[in-house]
C-alpha cells in the first residue's frame, strides 16, 4: 500500500498539465513575443510617431483581415493541407455584399438587408469551403490542386458579378464592420480578439479540436482510432473559407468600395506566412492559435517598419519571402541522410 | 581464401539508440548466406550500412581484403553489391527494362538511349531466370512475384558479386520460392555470392550453406548449416538453451481455463477485394484465437474487414449473435470491436499528441458532454491506465513520440482496453518491442481475457500463438485453411499446418476461387 | 489482363488523345464560325501570344514529373522580362542571354532551396514568386522598362518566319524538342520520372535523384526566363507587374495534358497540346464576342480557366478510381 502511494508521488502527472493550462504559452510563442516586442522597440527608436495612438490603431486595423485569414488558414493546415482560395474568396464576399445592399430592393430596408447582404456573402463562402473540402475530403484530391480551382475562378466571378467595376458605396452600419470603434480601438481588432479565443477554446478543449490535430498528425491513424477524418477535414475548409469571407467583407468596410480585382490578392501568402510562422507544422497536428496572431502580428510590423521608414513596398515582398523560407527551414527536421 | 566481403565490429547509433553494437559478418566468394535473428536484432541496419545506405559509427569493412566505405547505394552498386529490398524498392509506373536497367542504359553514339538494345538485353537476362513477359509494359502491371524476379534481374544484369535479398520470399508461394532457389542456385554457380535473410528456417536449410546470427545488434555466431540442427539455431538466435525451450517456452502465457462457451463471432467465407477470399472462423467469449499463417496469408486483410476498414464483397459476420457489417473503424468500435493494428508508426501512433490524448482518442465520445472533453475524467482515465499497465512516460502529458518502442504500444493496448471492447483483435501486438514489455503485454492481454475479453491475435512468433490461443486458425492466400486446438498445440505443429496449407486448400477449401493470386496482388500494388 | 493493359492504355493516352481530338474540333469550330479565324495574322499572333504560356508549361511538366511543384514562374518571367528590357541595348542576343540567366538563377535558387535545405516545392517556390515579384519591382522602380527598338531585340518577339511561324514560337519547339529529347532518351530525364514515382527507390536504385530534381526546376526556370524575354521583346517592354496566374494556366496545360500530379508520368507533347487548347479557347471566345451574339467579358475567362481546371481534377480522380477498383 505505501509503496503505491509512494509511487504515485514519484511521478508528480498532474502538476505540468496545471501548469501548461493555465499559461496556453509554449517556447515558441515566447520567442515570437520576444522578436515582436523587439520590432516594437526598434520601431520606438527610429521610426517617428510610432508611439501614437494612430499608429497602433492602423496596424490594428490592418492585422485584422490577416489575422483572421490565417486563423482559418491555420484549421487548414492543421490538417496536413492548405488552402490557395482564401484571396479569391475574399474578393467573392466582398464583392456580394454591397451588390446586394447596393440593389434597388436593398435601398428599400437599407438595415435588414445589409443584414442578409452580410449573412448571403458569408453563405456563399461557406459554400466555397465545401467545395474545396469535398475534393480534398470525399475525392483525395491534393489540397494545392483542388484550392487552386476557386483560387482561379473565384475572383474571376467575383469580376463578372460587379462587371470589374469599383462599388462604392455609403453604409454606416456595414461600415461599422471596418471602421467602427469599441474602447477607442477597430472594432475588427476586437473582433480578431474573440475569433481567436473561441478558436483557440475549441481546439484545446473540444473533441472537433482534438480530432483536428489528430487528422493532422497522422491521418492513417487517426482514422484507425475512429476519428471521422472526413468530416473533420470538411469543418477545417469550410471554417477557413467562412473566416475569409469575414475578412472580405471588412476589407471592403474599411475601404467603403469594393474592387474585386484588389480584395484580398496575396492574402494567401500572408495568411501561410503568418501561420507557419507562428508555429503551424505544413505537415499537419498543430494550430497554436495565439503563435498565429502573433505571426500575423509579426508580418504586419515588419511591413508597416519598412513602410514608415521609407523602404519601397517592394522590399517588403522579398522580406516577407525570406521569413517564409527561414520559418519553414526551421520546422523542418534535419538529419536526413 | 580471402572472403568477399568482411564485416568487422560494426556499430551504429541513431541519436541516443543502438542499433548495431559489434555487428560482424564474413561472406565467402560463391557461397549462399544466411542472415538471422529475430525482429530488431539488427539485420536491416547492418545491411543498410553494407550497402551505403548508412554510415557506422564505428567499424570496418573489406571487400576482397582491402577497406571500402561506400557513400552511397549507387557505389556500393559500382563495387558489386546489389540489393533486393524488402519493401521492393522500384518504379513501378516505368516498364519493366527500365526498371532493370536505369542508372546503367545503353546508349547510342549520339547520347540517346538504345531502347531496342535494352529492351533485348533485358529479354535475355529474363530468359536466363526462366521468366517469359512482355519488358515494355509498365513494372505495376505485373506481381509481385515478378516484380521481385525484376529485382533480381536489375541485380544480376551488372556485374554483381554479392546479391542481398531482404526476406525475399515473404511474399511469394511455393511454386514462386521453389524459382527463386534455382535462381540462387544459378547465381551461385556464376560465383555469385547470396546475403540471404528470411525468417523461415526451412529456406534457409534449402539454399544456404552457412548462417550468421544476430541478436540485439551484436553477431552472435556464425554457423555451417549443414552441421547445426534446427532447435540449436533456434536456440542461438533466441539467446536460450535448447532445453529452455524445450521445457517452458519464451511467453508470459499461462494455462488458462475456459468457463464460458459463448460464441461472440461468427465470420462464414468472408472476402474483400482486398485479398481476403473466404476466411470462416468463431471466436467464443474469453477465448484467444490465434491467426497463423505467412506474409500474406490475408490475417492482416481479416482484421481490416473485422475492424470495417475493407468493404466486405462476400461471406457474413455476426457479432454476438447480430449481424455484424461495419462500414467503417467508427461502427466497429462503436459495436465493441477493438483493433491494434501492425504497422505502429504509421496506422497506431499520433507522435506529437501527449499520451493522454493518445489514449483517449477513440473515447472522446463518452468522454465530452457537447462536443466539451471532460478533462478531470479524461486525466483520471489516462492516470489510471499508466499505473495498471506500467506505462514507462514522464507524464501523461510526455509526447508519445518519445517513448520506447514497448510503452508505445502499451498506450495503444490501453487506446483499446479502455473502450472495453468485446472482441480485441491484436496484429503482431509485440513486434519490435523489447522482451520485458513483450511479456508485460501478453499478461495485459490475458488479464482482459480473464475478465471474460475475446482476443483475435495475429503473430508469426509461433510460440506466442502455440502457448497463448485457445485455437489457431491457419491462413492462406486469403482462405482459412485448418483449424488447430489447444491442448496439443505445439510451435512444430503449427510450422507443419503452416507449410502444408497449400494442401489443405487444395483438398476443398479454395472451391470459390476464381482469380490466380497473381491478380489479386497486382491490384494490392497499384493502390496508392 | 487484355483489360487491365485497355485501361492502362487509356490512362496512358486516353487524355492526351482526348485533349488532341477537342483541340481539333476547336480549330475546325473556329474555322467554320469566324471569317478571320484561319488567316495568318490571327495564326501568328496566337502561336506568338501562347509561345510563353507553352514554354513555361513545358518547364512545369518537368517539375511535376519529379514530383514537385513550381509556383514562381510567372514572376521569375516578369522578373526575367525587366533584365533583358534594360540589357536590349546591347543587341538581341545578350538581352536574351539576360533573360535566360536571370531565370536560371531562380531556377537554381529554387533547388538549392528544395534538394539542400529540404524545404517543400510548394513554399520554397511561393517564397521564390514573392521575391521575383519584389525584385522584379525594386530593378525596374515599379515602372514598365522600355526596350531598345533599334537594337532589334523586338524582333524576337514580333516578327515571323514567312508570316506564319513567330520567331518566339519557333525556338519554344525547338526547347520542347530539347527537352523532349533529355526526358525520353536521355538518363537524367528516365530518373527525373523514377524519382517522382519513388524517391526513395530511385534513390536505393543509385539513380541520382539530387541531380534530376536540380535539373527540373533549372529548367523550369530558364524556362520562365526565355518567356520573360518574349514577353519584353512582344510588348516592347520589361513588365514587372506581369506573371501572376501564369503558374495556374502551366500547372492547368500540364494536368489537361494527363500529367499525374503526384508525378512519375507526364507528356511534354500532351503538355504542349493541352496549353495550345488553353489559349485557344481564350482566342474563340475573343472572336465570339467580336460576333456579337453574346458578350463575355475578359473577367470570364479566369471562371472558364478555373471551371476547367475542375474537370480535368474530375476526370484524374475518375480514372485514378476505375485504376484502383476495376
Amino acid at each position: 500500500m505505501t509503496s503505491l502511494h509512494s509511487s504515485r508521488q514519484a511521478t508528480p502527472r498532474s502538476a505540468s498539465p496545471r501548469w501548461r493550462q493555465a499559461m496556453p504559452v509554449n517556447p515558441r510563442s515566447l520567442a515570437l513575443l520576444v522578436a515582436l516586442l523587439a520590432l516594437i522597440l526598434f520601431n520606438v527608436a527610429i521610426t517617428p510617431n510610432f508611439l501614437e495612438w494612430q499608429t497602433l490603431s492602423v496596424n490594428v486595423s490592418q492585422v485584422s483581415t490577416i489575422a483572421i485569414v490565417a486563423i482559418g488558414m491555420t484549421l487548414v493546415i492543421a490538417t496536413g493541407g492548405i488552402d490557395l482560395s482564401v484571396g479569391a474568396v475574399m474578393a467573392l464576399a466582398g464583392a456580394l455584399a454591397p451588390l446586394i445592399f447596393l440593389s434597388e430592393f436593398g435601398q428599400q430596408a437599407p438595415l435588414a438587408m445589409t443584414l442578409v447582404a452580410i449573412v448571403v456573402a458569408l453563405a456563399v463562402a461557406v459554400a466555397c469551403g465545401l467545395f474545396n473540402g469535398v475534393l480534398v475530403s470525399r475525392f483525395g484530391v491534393q489540397p494545392i490542386i483542388a484550392t487552386l480551382v476557386l483560387f482561379i475562378s473565384g475572383r474571376g466571378l467575383a469580376q463578372v458579378l460587379t462587371n470589374g467595376n469599383l462599388q462604392t458605396f455609403d453604409n454606416p452600419a456595414f461600415e461599422f464592420l471596418g471602421a467602427g470603434r469599441l474602447l477607442g480601438l477597430p472594432f475588427q481588432g476586437w473582433l480578431v480578439v474573440v475569433i481567436a479565443l473561441v478558436v483557440a477554446w475549441v481546439i484545446a478543449r473540444t473533441r472537433y479540436g482534438r480530432y483536428l490535430l489528430a487528422t493532422g498528425g497522422n491521418p492513417q491513424a487517426a482514422r484507425m482510432a475512429g476519428v471521422p477524418v472526413t468530416r473533420v477535414k470538411l469543418a477545417a475548409y469550410t471554417s477557413c473559407a467562412l473566416l475569409a469571407g469575414l475578412a472580405g467583407l471588412i476589407t471592403v468596410a474599411i475601404n467603403s468600395a469594393s474592387d474585386a480585382a484588389k480584395n484580398g490578392n496575396l492574402m494567401e501568402l500572408d495568411a501561410i506566412a503568418a501561420a507557419v510562422v507562428g508555429g503551424a507544422l505544413l505537415k499537419g497536428g498543430k494550430a497554436p492559435i495565439a503563435g498565429v496572431i502573433l505571426g500575423a502580428a509579426i508580418i504586419q510590423l515588419v511591413r508597416y517598419t519598412l513602410l514608415a521608414n521609407g523602404v519601397a513596398d517592394e522590399v517588403a515582398l522579398v522580406v516577407k519571402a525570406a521569413i517564409i523560407v527561414l520559418a519553414v527551414y526551421l520546422q523542418t527536421p534535419r538529419g536526413a541522410h | 581464401m580471402t572472403a568477399l566481403i568482411d564485416m568487422r565490429d560494426i556499430h551504429k547509433r541513431f541519436g541516443g539508440t543502438v542499433a548495431l553494437d559489434g555487428a560482424s559478418l564474413t561472406i565467402a566468394p560463391g557461397e549462399v548466406h544466411a542472415l538471422i535473428g529475430q525482429n530488431g536484432a539488427g539485420k536491416s541496419t547492418l545491411i543498410k550500412v553494407l550497402t551505403g545506405v548508412y554510415t557506422p559509427t564505428s567499424g570496418q569493412i573489406l571487400l576482397d581484403g582491402e577497406p571500402v566505405a561506400f557513400s552511397g547505394p549507387r557505389r556500393a552498386q559500382q563495387a558489386g553489391v546489389a540489393t533486393i529490398y524488402q519493401e521492393l524498392n522500384l518504379v513501378p509506373l516505368r516498364s519493366v527494362t527500365e526498371n532493370m536497367m536505369m542508372g546503367f542504359e545503353p546508349l547510342h553514339w549520339w547520347g540517346g538511349i538504345d531502347w531496342p538494345q535494352a529492351h533485348r538485353r533485358a529479354r535475355t537476362v529474363f530468359e536466363e531466370l526462366g521468366l517469359d513477359i512482355d519488358v515494355r509494359r509498365p513494372l505495376s502491371e505485373y506481381s509481385t512475384a515478378i516484380q521481385q524476379l525484376v529485382a533480381i534481374g536489375r541485380a544480376v544484369s551488372q556485374q554483381v558479386r554479392l546479391v542481398i535479398m531482404d526476406e525475399p520470399t515473404s511474399s511469394l508461394d511455393e511454386r514462386e520460392v521453389q524459382r527463386l532457389f534455382e535462381v540462387i542456385r544459378l547465381l551461385k554457380s556464376q560465383g555469385t555470392s547470396v546475403l540471404f535473410v528470411s525468417h523461415f528456417l526451412e529456406e534457409l536449410y534449402a539454399v544456404c550453406d552457412c548462417a550468421t546470427i544476430m541478436r540485439n545488434g551484436a553477431t552472435v555466431e556464425q554457423r555451417t548449416l549443414s552441421e547445426t540442427p534446427r532447435l540449436e539455431l533456434v536456440a542461438s538466435m533466441l539467446g536460450r538453451k535448447t532445453s529452455d525451450i524445450q521445457a517452458s517456452g519464451t511467453t508470459s502465457f499461462r494455462e488458462m481455463e475456459l468457463d464460458t462457451d459463448e460464441t461472440l463471432l461468427e465470420v462464414e467465407s468472408l472476402a474483400t477485394d482486398k485479398g481476403l477470399r473466404g476466411a470462416s472462423l468463431e471466436v467464443h467469449q474469453g477465448e484467444m484465437v490465434g491467426l497463423g499463417g505467412l506474409l500474406g496469408a490475408g490475417r492482416s486483410e481479416l482484421a481490416r474487414a473485422l475492424f470495417g476498414l475493407d468493404r466486405s464483397t462476400r461471406g457474413s459476420m455476426r457479432l454476438a449473435g447480430q449481424r455484424y457489417a461495419p462500414r467503417h473503424s467508427r461502427d466497429a468500435i462503436a459495436a465493441g470491436v477493438a483493433l491494434l493494428s501492425e504497422d505502429r508508426k504509421v496506422e497506431g501512433i499520433i507522435p506529437e499528441m501527449s499520451v493522454r490524448e493518445n489514449m483517449t482518442l477513440p473515447l472522446l465520445g463518452t468522454l465530452s458532454r457537447r462536443g466539451v472533453i471532460q478533462r478531470r475524467r479524461e486525466r483520471e482515465l489516462a492516470a489510471h491506465f499508466i499505473e495498471a499497465l506500467k506505462i514507462k512516460t514522464a507524464s501523461m502529458e510526455q509526447p508519445i513520440g518519445q517513448l520506447s518502442g514497448g510503452n508505445q504500444q502499451k498506450v495503444l493496448l490501453a487506446r483499446w482496453l479502455a473502450t472495453q471492447p468485446r472482441l480485441l483483435i491484436l496484429d503482431e501486438p509485440t513486434r519490435g518491442v523489447d522482451i520485458g514489455a513483450k511479456r508485460e503485454i501478453q499478461r495485459i492481454v490475458q488479464d482482459y481475457q480473464a475478465q471474460g475479453g475475446a482476443v483475435l491475435m495475429i503473430s508469426s512468433e509461433f510460440e506466442e500463438l502455440a502457448e497463448g490461443a485457445q485455437r489457431v486458425v491457419i491462413m492462406h492466400e486469403g482462405h482459412s485453411t485448418r483449424v488447430l486446438d489447444n491442448p496439443g498445440l505445439s510451435e512444430d505443429a503449427l510450422v507443419t499446418a503452416i507449410a502444408t496449407a497449400q494442401h489443405d486448400r487444395a483438398d476443398g477449401a479454395a472451391r470459390d476461387d476464381e482469380r490466380s493470386p497473381a491478380t489479386a496482388t497486382d491490384h494490392q500494388e497499384t493502390a496508392p | 489482363m487484355t483489360t487491365v493493359s485497355w485501361r492502362q492504355r487509356l490512362a496512358d493516352n486516353g487524355q492526351a488523345t482526348g485533349v488532341c481530338v477537342i483541340l481539333l474540333a476547336l480549330v475546325c469550330l473556329g474555322l467554320i464560325r469566324y471569317d478571320n479565324f484561319g488567316s495568318a495574322y490571327n495564326l501568328s499572333s496566337f502561336l506568338n501570344y501562347n509561345a510563353m504560356f507553352v514554354l513555361i508549361s513545358l518547364g512545369m511538366c518537368l517539375v511535376i514529373i519529379t514530383g514537385g511543384i513550381d509556383l514562381s514562374v510567372g514572376t521569375v518571367a516578369a522578373l526575367s522580362s525587366v533584365t533583358a528590357a534594360y540589357v536590349s541595348p546591347y543587341g538581341l542576343v545578350p538581352a536574351l542571354l539576360a533573360g535566360l540567366a536571370t531565370g536560371l538563377a531562380a531556377g537554381l535558387v529554387n533547388a538549392v532551396m528544395i534538394t539542400r535545405l529540404h524545404i517543400p516545392p510548394f513554399i520554397a517556390t511561393l517564397a521564390s514568386l514573392l521575391a521575383a515579384k519584389g525584385t522584379a519591382l525594386i530593378i525596374s522602380g515599379n515602372q514598365t522598362v522600355p526596350v531598345d527598338w533599334a537594337s532589334g531585340f523586338t524582333r524576337l518577339g514580333m516578327e515571323s518566319i514567312g508570316g506564319l511561324l513567330p520567331w518566339s514560337f519557333a525556338i519554344t519547339l525547338v526547347v520542347g524538342a530539347g527537352l523532349w529529347w533529355l526526358l525520353e532518351q536521355r538518363p537524367i530525364g528516365r530518373t527525373m520520372l523514377a524519382v517522382g514515382d519513388n524517391e526513395e527507390a530511385a534513390h536505393l536504385m543509385g539513380l541520382p535523384a539530387r541531380k534530376a530534381k536540380t535539373l527540373a526546376y533549372l529548367i523550369s526556370g530558364g524556362c520562365a526566363g526565355l518567356a520573360g524575354v518574349f514577353l519584353a521583346s512582344g510588348f516592347g517592354a520589361g513588365q514587372p507587374l506581369e506573371g501572376l496566374g501564369w503558374e495556374l494556366t502551366a500547372i492547368a496545360a500540364v494536368v489537361v495534358g494527363g500529367t499525374l500530379l503526384t508525378g512519375g508520368k507526364g507528356s511534354l507533347v500532351a503538355t504542349l497540346i493541352g496549353a495550345l487548347m488553353l489559349g485557344l479557347i481564350f482566342n474563340l471566345l475573343n472572336f465570339e464576342n467580336g460576333l456579337g451574339t453574346f458578350n463575355l467579358s475578359a473577367y470570364w475567362q479566369m471562371v472558364i480557366r478555373g471551371a476547367f481546371l475542375f474537370v480535368v481534377i474530375a476526370i484524374q480522380v475518375q480514372i485514378t478510381r476505375t485504376r484502383n477498383t476495376g
